[in-house]
C-alpha cells in the first residue's frame, strides 16, 4: 500500500539512481552555486565574527544583567541575545543589522546573471516551466539563509548553556524558536526585494546598489525624516490625554513602515516577555497591573500584526518580481 | 484499396514537423514578423535565411513559446508552444546565438545540469553528457571550466546541450557567428551527419548564404518579417526571377543563391 503510493511519487532510472523532479535540481544547483560563493563565505565569516563578539559581551555581562527582582528573572537565558554593555550591539541588533546585507547578498543578481551569462536562454528551452526559474532561485536562497539562522541560532544556545550551565526551560525554549523563524521571515523580506530588483535592472550592480539604498534610506534617513515629521507636529505636554495618545500612535504607524521597525518590535517581545504593549500606555491601564511575564501565546499574538506586515511586504515583493520576469521576453543574451 | 494503417503511415510520413499560420508579432509599431506561413517537413534541413534583423530570431522565440505571437498559430511537433511549452521544449533542441554556460562549472557538469532538468538521473545524465562530450569532439576539454573555452568550443558544447534530450527538431539560431571558417565546416558536418544519422528535423537560421547552400534542403528567404520565397536554390531563383524578365543572358539557369541575396538583401527592390 505504502509502496505504491511512493512508487508513484519517486521515479527510477534504469540504472537504478532516482530521478529528481526538475525543480529541485535547479534549487539543488543553486544552493551549491550560494554555498561555494565567496561571497556567502564572506558573509558567513562577517556574521559568525560578530555572533561570537556579541555572545562574549553578553556573558561577561551576564552576572551585572541578572538582577534579583526582575520580572524576567526566571528567563534570563534569552538575554544571552539582548544584553550588552554599551560597547557592541546585542545579538538580535545585529540580526537586523546584517540580516538585510544577507537578504540582498543573496538575491541580487538572480535573475539579471542568468540574463547576463546567456544562459537564460539556454535554462528556459529546456522542458521546464518559467516560474520554475524564479520559485527555486527563491526556494534556494531560503534555504540556505533558514540553515544559516537555525546553525547560528542552535550555536549561540549551545555555547551560552556551556557557560552559563542552565539549561533554559520550554517557553525559553520556543521563544528562540520563534525569534529565528522571525529573523528568517527578515532576511527573506529583503531577500525578495533584491530579487525584485534584480528583475527590474539588467545590470547586477545597479540593482545591489538599489537594494542597499532601500536598506540605508530604511535604517538611516527614514527614522530622521519621522523626528522632522513629528518634532513638528508635536502637541505640548499640557495637551490632552486623546492628543497625546492620538499622536504617539501616529508616530509609530510611521515608523512602522520600516521593515526593521517590525522586526525589532517583534523581537523585543519575542525575547522580553515582560514587553505587554509595543504602544503608548495610559497610567489607567498601568494601575493595577502586576509586572510579570507574559505567557508565550500572548507574546505572539502581541507581534502578530508586525510579523503579519513583514509576510506582506515579502510576498508583495514575490509577487511583483514573479509577474515582471513572467511577462519578460526572453532573447538570447 | 489502401488500408488504414498504411494511410496513417503517409500521413505520418508527410507530416509537418513546424507549422506556423499567419504567424505574426509586433513591438509597438513595428512589425517584426508579418503573417508568416511556414511548413517544415520532418527529417529536413531548412535553412532560413535573412539579413539581421529580419525577424529571424523572434520567429524561433515564437516556436519555443519564449514570445507570444500577436496572431496566427504555431504547431511544433504536433503541440502549440503558447498553450503546451513544455511539451515542445521536451522534444525541441534550440541553441541561441551566443550559447550561455555557467562558466565557474565544468563542461560536463554544464551538460549533466542539463540532462537532469531533461529528467535524467544522476548516472544516466553522467553517461549521456560523456557520450555526447565525445560525439562533439571535446573529449579532453570535458573537466575544464566553461569560462575556459573558446567560442567554437562553446558552440560544440552548445550542440551537445541541445542533443542530450535526443530531440526531434533542432533549432539553430546562427550558430556559426565567430567561428574560424575550418571550425565552421567542421561544425556544420556534424550538423548535417546528426542529422541524416537521426533523422532530426534541422531548422538553421543564419545570414550567411554560403554556409546555407552547403548544407540545407530547402530554403526560406526571409525579409522584413516576410517569407519572400521557399524552396531549394534552383526553384529559389525561378520563383524569384520569374515574371520580370530573366537577366541578361536569358537562358541562365544555374541561379546562385549570391544573385538571390544581392537581389532582395542589398538590392533595391522592396517586394510589397
Amino acid at each position: 500500500m505504502s509502496n505504491s503510493v511512493l512508487s508513484k511519487k519517486i521515479k527510477f532510472s534504469r540504472t537504478g539512481d532516482r530521478i529528481r523532479h526538475p525543480f529541485r535540481v535547479i534549487v539543488e544547483k543553486e544552493m551549491a552555486d550560494h554555498i561555494r560563493s565567496w561571497r556567502f563565505i564572506i558573509l558567513i565569516a562577517i556574521i559568525a565574527l560578530t555572533s561570537l563578539g556579541s555572545l562574549y559581551t553578553a556573558l561577561t555581562n551576564f552576572s551585572q544583567a541578572v538582577k534579583p527582582n526582575d520580572p524576567e528573572g526566571t528567563f534570563f537565558f534569552l538575554k544571552l541575545f539582548t544584553i550588552t554593555d554599551g560597547t557592541m550591539p546585542s545579538f538580535t541588533v545585529f540580526i537586523s543589522f546584517l540580516g538585510p546585507l544577507l537578504g540582498i547578498a543573496l538575491g541580487f543578481d538572480a535573475i539579471n546573471s542568468e540574463h547576463n551569462r546567456g544562459t537564460m536562454g539556454r535554462m528556459l528551452s529546456q522542458p521546464i516551466h518559467r516560474d520554475y526559474i524564479i520559485n527555486a532561485k527563491f526556494t534556494a536562497a531560503l534555504a540556505v539563509i533558514s540553515v544559516m539562522l537555525i546553525a547560528l541560532g542552535l550555536l549561540v544556545m549551545g555555547a551560552g548553556l556551556i557557560f552559563i550551565g542552565i539549561p533554559p526551560t520550554a517557553g525559553e525554549f520556543m521563544r528562540m524558536v520563534f525569534f529565528i523563524l522571525l529573523s528568517i521571515l527578515y532576511v527573506a523580506f529583503w531577500l525578495n526585494l533584491s530579487i525584485l530588483f534584480s528583475v527590474v535592472f539588467r545590470q547586477p550592480a545597479t540593482a545591489a546598489l538599489s537594494a542597499i539604498a532601500v536598506w540605508l534610506f530604511f535604517s538611516v534617513f527614514y527614522p530622521l525624516i519621522v523626528n522632522l515629521i513629528t518634532k513638528s507636529l508635536a502637541p505640548s505636554e499640557m495637551a490632552a490625554p486623546q492628543t497625546i495618545i492620538a499622536f504617539e500612535q501616529f508616530r509609530l504607524a510611521l515608523l512602522r513602515v520600516m521593515p526593521n521597525q517590525l522586526f525589532s518590535e517583534a523581537t523585543t517581545t519575542l525575547l522580553m516577555p515582560s514587553v505587554r504593549s509595543l504602544g503608548p500606555l495610559t497610567m489607567e491601564q498601568m494601575i493595577g497591573a502586576l509586572p510579570g511575564p507574559l505567557p508565550l501565546g500572548q507574546s505572539l499574538l502581541m507581534v502578530w500584526p508586525q510579523v503579519t506586515g513583514l509576510a506582506a511586504g515579502t510576498i508583495i515583493s514575490f509577487v511583483i518580481s514573479y509577474v515582471l520576469f513572467m511577462r519578460r521576453e526572453i532573447r538570447s543574451r | 484499396m489502401v488500408s488504414v494503417p498504411e494511410i496513417w503511415e503517409e500521413v505520418a510520413v508527410t507530416e509537418n514537423i513546424i507549422e506556423l499560420k499567419g504567424l505574426t508579432r509586433r513591438y509597438g509599431s513595428f512589425t517584426a514578423v508579418d503573417s508568416l506561413d511556414l511548413a517544415i517537413e520532418k527529417g529536413e534541413i531548412f535553412g532560413l535565411l535573412g539579413p539581421n534583423g529580419a525577424g529571424k530570431s523572434t520567429t524561433i522565440l515564437m516556436m519555443l513559446g519564449l514570445t507570444e505571437p500577436d496572431g496566427g498559430t504555431v504547431r511544433v511537433c504536433g503541440f502549440d508552444p503558447v498553450s503546451d511549452p513544455v511539451e515542445v521544449k521536451r522534444r525541441v533542441g534550440y541553441l541561441p546565438e551566443e550559447v550561455g554556460f555557467y562558466d565557474d562549472l565544468t563542461g560536463m557538469e554544464n551538460l549533466t545540469y542539463t540532462a537532469r532538468l531533461n529528467g535524467f538521473s544522476a548516472n544516466d545524465a553522467r553517461a549521456k553528457a560523456e557520450e555526447l562530450i565525445q560525439r562533439v569532439g571535446l573529449t579532453g576539454e570535458a573537466g575544464k571550466k566553461t569560462g575556459k573555452y573558446s567560442r567554437g568550443m562553446r558552440q560544440r558544447l552548445g550542440l551537445a546541450d541541445v542533443l542530450i534530450k535526443d530531440p526531434e527538431v533542432i533549432i539553430l539560431d546562427e550558430p556559426t557567428l565567430g567561428i574560424d571558417p575550418a571550425g565552421v565546416r567542421e561544425f556544420l558536418e556534424l550538423i548535417v551527419g546528426l542529422s541524416r544519422e537521426q533523422k532530426i528535423t534541422v531548422l538553421f537560421s543564419s545570414h550567411h548564404l554560403h554556409q546555407v547552400q552547403q548544407v540545407c534542403d530547402r530554403v526560406g528567404i526571409f525579409v522584413k518579417g516576410k517569407l519572400l520565397a521557399v524552396g531549394d536554390v534552383q526553384s529559389l531563383a525561378a520563383q524569384l526571377f520569374s515574371g520580370e524578365g530573366r537577366p541578361a543572358g536569358s537562358e541562365r539557369k544555374d541561379y546562385s543563391l549570391d544573385d538571390i541575396y544581392f537581389r532582395y538583401f542589398e538590392g533595391g527592390v522592396d517586394h510589397e
